[in-house]
């Protein structure tokens, strides 16, 4: 006993050299940590600069405004711009309404119980189920069963496939933005007099809105860049129109990208990556907003 | 009370009612969607087990449905779905871990400043991108190392995913870690534990659920990754582990199915079905296995 007391002192009075190696190892994990979280922040940078080095010569006019064409200098991006902005809308329109309702439902009417409990660990799950699956029931559903009302491979069933999609995850943001809107203003507006929904359409959704677009934003900008469940659905890879209607025949930029970019000639490749800038600075864009709303509105209780 | 009054409550009840109803049936949309993925999944797979043995499906060791004689057997997907994920991991879970113990342990407020939101863009980057990015840069790098390493490889495939499944485990594990207590940290350093030792034996193993979900839920991600897969690996079923490889994934085998025009009802289109519930059962099986760890740690330290 009497040892070991002695050689704690002894250890606060001198640096043992087994400090010092112990010191150096700290530095050397720190700096290893420093590497592997600069590895992301590089793997971008290259990202980035690969994509605008190869792509940014073919950004001009005739890209913009032309459909795709077997001749890469003709070839441009416009049905596939207007098809991603016809699908971002209709998703838009479909998922938000749906994921406020549903968000609104979990956090203000839903009893705690079992019913709650079930629907909440569903919505975990789902938005956990790769995206080609949610490809897989729009083509059944949408495209198939419900073809005579969307159109068979159309822009709505796209729109429907992909407002599923993200229906998860933008109803766990909107949830979070309700719930964080203090209980008081809900005392007080019942206090008054106010029903339920009067407290939820005056109080609740107004003060949760900034938290709530936040959330759809981002959850728009995953949507913009999903390929897969709509090449399932029949999302054409060559299409020389845009959608006049949302049941007409459609395709997208990151279809465009992926037709382009499977293809061996360097040239379409240049096309690729000027499409993928064009994707790029649609999805950065959104970011942004969402960011800033973020910034702007969020309130400090 | 003067029956204009009662009108306007009444009214107003029927309101109420009204918005309740709508709003619960939007709470319900999410309980329909899995009903409405479960349902198709079985429905379609249940033909092709008619036409195929299960037994078959799950042993056989060719898959080769596009052309005669077709096989059946999944093994070959499964490896490559199996062997892309492995690497993916083998990139991500460092890379990953260190990124989070970086950000919670060390990050000067700078730093954390540009590295969080990079990391956070590099997560909404779309899989297509990976795709382009995998086939145009890293295949030729790793061309230039590897002699003989053919376009189509699953060594590219594995990379671009574990990149892209790389901030979900910086960010998961982050969480883990900023949840554990300060006291515990302060033990630590009242022990004379330096900030390396504090970082690796106490904060990571109390956060080691977290980070175990993490891991979990970043290659179920992967397993479920498609269009990078698509474009880097190639169109391969090949029953292999050798990253040199062209293979092909499960994924990828239901996109190229729908780029073909296969007839509805065909066993080639009953095959995506059969595929799909696979691909559905294995991810929903590692994710409820991942969230049942988060939900561990963060009762731990509720």
């Amino acid at each position: 006993m009497t040892g070991e007391a002695h050689a704690a002192v002894e250890f606060q009075l001198s640096t043992p050299p087994d400090l010092v190696r112990r010191r150096r190892m700290g530095r050397i994990f720190e700096l290893a940590c420093l590497v592997t979280a600069a590895a992301g922040v590089v793997v971008l940078a290259v990202l980035l600069v690969d994509v605008i080095v190869d792509g940014a010569g073919w950004l001009n006019r005739t890209f913009f405004t032309r459909p795709p064409s077997r001749i890469p200098t003709r070839a441009g991006i416009l049905p596939a711009l207007a098809g991603t902005i016809w699908l971002m809308s209709l998703v838009a329109l479909i998922s938000f309404p749906l994921g406020v309702a549903a968000a609104v439902y979990l956090e203000e009417y839903a009893e705690k119980g079992w019913l709650q409990t079930i629907i909440q660990t569903n919505i975990a799950n789902l938005a956990g189920v790769p995206s080609i699956v949610y490809g897989i029931l729009g083509l059944a559903v949408f495209v198939r069963w419900m073809g005579g009302l969307t159109g068979g491979r159309s822009v709505l069933s796209g729109a429907l496939t992909i407002s599923l999609l993200i229906l998860p995850v933008l109803i766990i943001a909107a949830q979070e933005a309700i719930r964080a809107v203090p209980n008081s203003i809900r005392d007080a507006s019942y206090g008054l007099g106010a029903t339920k929904w009067q407290t939820v359409r005056h109080h609740v959704l107004p003060n949760a809105l900034p938290g709530i677009l936040t959330g759809t934003i981002l959850a728009l900008s995953r949507a913009i860049g999903e390929t897969a469940p709509l090449i399932m659905i029949g999302a054409l890879t060559f299409i020389a129109f845009t959608p006049e209607g949302p049941r007409d025949a459609f395709t997208v930029l990151p279809i465009q990208i992926f037709n382009w970019v499977s293809r061996p000639q360097d040239d379409f490749r240049h096309l690729a990556a000027a499409a993928i800038i064009v994707l790029l600075v649609l999805l950065l864009s959104m970011n942004a907003l969402a960011i800033w709303l973020r910034n702007r509105y969020e309130k400090e209780w | 009370m003067s029956s204009s009054v009662l009108g306007a409550v009444s009214s107003r009840t029927a309101r109420e009612r009204l918005v309740r109803a709508v709003v619960t049936a939007a709470g319900g949309v999410s309980i329909l969607t899995t009903i409405g993925i479960v349902v198709v999944l079985v429905w379609e797979s249940i033909g092709f087990f008619r036409r195929v043995s299960p037994v078959e499906f799950l042993t056989g060791t060719e898959w080769t449905p596009l052309f005669q004689p077709q096989h059946f057997g999944v093994l070959p997907l499964l490896a490559g779905s199996v062997l892309v994920a492995v690497i993916a991991a083998l990139i991500a879970i460092p890379l990953g871990l260190g990124s989070a113990i970086y950000l919670s342990e060390y990050a000067p407020r700078q730093l954390r400043a540009v590295i969080k939101p990079t990391l956070e863009v590099l997560a909404g980057i779309p899989t297509v991108v990976y795709g382009y990015f995998a086939l145009t840069f890293i295949t030729p790098v790793l061309r230039h190392i590897i002699p003989g390493l053919g376009i189509f490889n699953a060594l590219a495939a594995g990379i671009v995913v574990g990149v892209m499944v790389l901030p979900m485990i910086a960010s998961l594990s982050e969480d883990a870690m900023f949840a554990v207590p300060r006291e515990l940290r302060q033990g630590g350093y009242a022990l004379g534990g330096t900030k390396f030792e504090v970082a690796t034996r106490v904060v990571t193993p109390a956060a080691l659920s977290g980070i175990v979900a993490s891991f979990i839920l970043a290659i179920s991600r992967a397993i479920g990754e498609t269009m990078a897969v698509v474009l880097a690996a190639g169109m391969t079923p090949n029953l292999t582990f050798d990253p040199r490889e062209s293979i092909q994934t499960m994924t990828a085998y239901i996109v190229q199915v729908s780029l073909g025009d296969t007839p509805f009802g065909s066993i080639e289109y009953q095959s995506i079905f059969a595929v799909g519930l696979l691909l559905f059962m294995v991810t929903l099986a590692m994710n409820i296995f991942g969230r049942w760890f988060l939900k561990r740690y963060r009762e731990e330290y509720a």
